[in-house]
């Protein structure tokens, strides 16, 4: 399991129901059925990936963030989880505003646009900034709506979502410092990481 | 052996229900024969049941050799020691459907009065019978076995149909459930299908008004035409393409072609080749009538329409995990069957997986080699044991 897995599954209470959204080899839900009690399961685009999955036990459906969150009850889930996947899907707002329908809480990564790199990458070569985390071209990225950690906490506060807790995490995992200020998280931060909630869960 | 006899019940593993089952039709059918095959061992808390339900003309010859085709079973690469659902582990439980025509009631069975006596087959004034009745069926089998909870019901195509209504009708009664290849509806085409299929058997002389069994005939032509057309259905474009291809079988052809003179009929495709093999070997097997009253049930099957019409109404706080099966190449129970079964699982919060298998052999992939089919068939069931804490 990848570090910030482990970073997100600290955020998930024990013996809880969870969604995991992009669930990919299904290391999260695993250890959470395994290690926190947790009703866990998963929907997955790439079928190989949900084939395995299944394979294994876990409850995972073929799926995707866009289309198939609309079939789930409200409040069906205490968490529903989005790993890494906010800034490749069609309508990123309609798709937090769905996960905070399915949920009580939504847990988001994404990879940060603000990050000093690609900034000063797109200033001094005026090209689309290529990156170890952004690094595929402009032309054949699924990365279509990329934003910076500022860019979604304003979404959050104009859709009216209370940030429970939010970190930036490197390429790694590790949780970095930058935890009081904001700006310096947009900065250095590679990967951002949020707990939210809806204003009246 | 002669189709239009009836099949010697002691022949069968069976079980008899003498006071007969309640029909959704309104009428009481009595007695009632249940023709079953067991496999393994049932544990002795009686928590490893597993209930195949078979296809439409499947029978409870899962695992073993066929008594009259002498063929394998027909799911024996999946049902075994060892195997996917693995017999040294559960206890595997198989019943040939109310109305089919391998030892359970239906219309090749003697039609009997309140004294037990019976001078005529049931034929086609057998009563009509729903998905619904053939799960009751089994229900009442389970339960003579002993069995009150099943560890998973599982099963492909109109097995899927009654593992489907198993889910809604006994949702209590067991822990898992697996619908392969299936659908919650007989669409219109599916309907259309086997429409075609009905009428080749009546417009066959020999059907005689479905009394053909007292004229000692079978109508042989129609019910081959009705298995060519439908095994067309279970297979696909690209398998037929790879099987087949245009490759001739040159004359002369023996006694298989129509008859007439040596004309554009004496060499024929592979494919016809195989499609008339396939229909005369079903003739020796299956019976007419049991192939009418079973595509009617499957016609009628509408799990939304027993519930308002609402899908997941049906499932509404289900305690069943269920793991839905598609194969991408399937045009009969396709895909978009399985997504809509699945979505209404999902309104009902239910726990669900949902696997699409890619392959090109068609709707008959579930009784083919399909190595990633095989993984989530035998993962599925070890990760229910493991949270049911089985394991």
């Amino acid at each position: 399991m990848r570090l910030d897995q482990r970073l997100i599954a600290e955020m998930i209470a024990p013996s809880t129901r969870v969604l995991d959204i992009g669930s990919g080899d299904g290391a999260l839900i695993d250890h959470l059925f395994r290690y926190r009690g947790c009703d866990a399961r998963g929907i997955e685009l790439n079928m190989q990936l949900v084939t395995r999955s299944v394979a294994h036990g876990l409850p995972v459906v073929h799926g995707d963030a866009d289309h198939d969150l609309a079939h789930y009850p409200d409040h069906a889930f205490d968490y529903v989880v989005l790993q890494r996947t906010l800034q490749a899907v069609a309508r990123p707002r309609e798709v937090l505003r769905q996960m905070l329908r399915i949920g009580r809480y939504a847990i988001v990564s994404f990879p940060n646009f603000g990050h000093w790199q690609l900034r000063l990458k797109l200033l001094l070569s005026g090209r689309m900034p290529m990156t170890s985390v952004w690094n595929t071209p402009w032309y054949e990225t699924p990365n279509i709506h990329p934003c910076t950690i500022r860019d979604f906490l304003a979404l959050c506060k104009q859709d009216g979502y209370i940030v429970e807790q939010w970190m930036a995490v490197d390429e790694e995992g590790e949780r970095a410092p930058w935890r009081r200020s904001i700006r310096m998280a947009n900065l250095f931060g590679e990967q951002a990481l949020f707990l939210l909630r809806r204003r009246n869960g | 052996m002669n189709s239009t006899t009836p099949l010697a019940i002691g022949e069968q593993q069976h079980v008899r229900f003498a006071e007969g089952l309640g029909l959704d039709c309104g009428v009481t059918l009595a007695p009632v024969d249940i023709a079953y095959r067991t496999y393994g061992t049932l544990s002795e808390k009686r928590d490893n049941a597993i209930l195949i339900c078979h296809a439409f003309t499947g029978d409870q010859y899962v695992a073993e050799e066929h008594p009259l085709t002498g063929k394998p079973g027909w799911w024996s690469r999946m049902v075994g020691p060892g195997k996917p659902i693995d017999t040294n582990r559960f206890f595997v439980i198989c019943s040939n459907v109310l109305g089919g025509c391998m030892g359970s009631t239906g219309p090749r069975s003697l039609r009997t009065d309140a004294e037990g006596d019976g001078a005529e087959l049931w034929g086609t004034a057998f009563p009509p019978i729903t998905i619904r009745d053939m799960v009751r069926a089994q229900h009442k089998l389970v339960h003579a076995l002993g069995i009150e909870k099943l560890f998973a019901v599982i099963g492909g195509s109109m097995g899927g149909m009654q593992v489907l209504e198993w889910t809604v009708t006994y949702p209590q009664m067991m822990l898992a459930a697996m619908p392969i290849a299936t659908s919650p509806f007989h669409s219109a085409q599916n309907i259309a299908f086997n429409e075609v299929g009905r009428q080749a058997i009546i417009a066959d002389p020999d059907w005689r008004g479905g009394r053909y069994w007292a004229d000692d005939v079978v109508p042989a032509r129609g019910l081959a035409v009705a298995r060519m057309m439908g095994h067309i259905t279970y297979l696909s474009e690209e398998a037929l393409t790879r099987k087949f291809g245009r490759r001739m079988r040159r004359g002369p052809v023996s006694g298989q072609g129509p008859e007439g003179p040596v004309s554009m009929f004496s060499d024929i495709f592979e494919v016809e080749s195989y499609l008339r093999y396939q229909g005369s070997t079903f003739v020796r097997r299956f019976d007419a009538n049991s192939y009418l009253t079973i595509t009617r049930a499957m016609d009628w099957f509408d799990i939304a329409a027993d519930h308002d019409g609402e899908l997941t109404h049906a499932f509404a706080g289900t305690p069943v995990r269920f793991c839905v099966v598609s194969f991408s190449s399937d045009w009969l129970f396709p895909t978009s069957a399985a997504r809509t079964l699945v979505r209404a699982l999902n309104r009902a919060a239910a726990n669900v997986s949902f696997v699409e298998i890619e392959t090109d052999k068609g709707h008959d992939s579930f009784l083919l080699e399909e190595p990633d089919f095989d993984r989530t068939v035998r993962g599925f069931l070890c990760g229910v044991a493991e949270h049911a804490g089985l394991a």
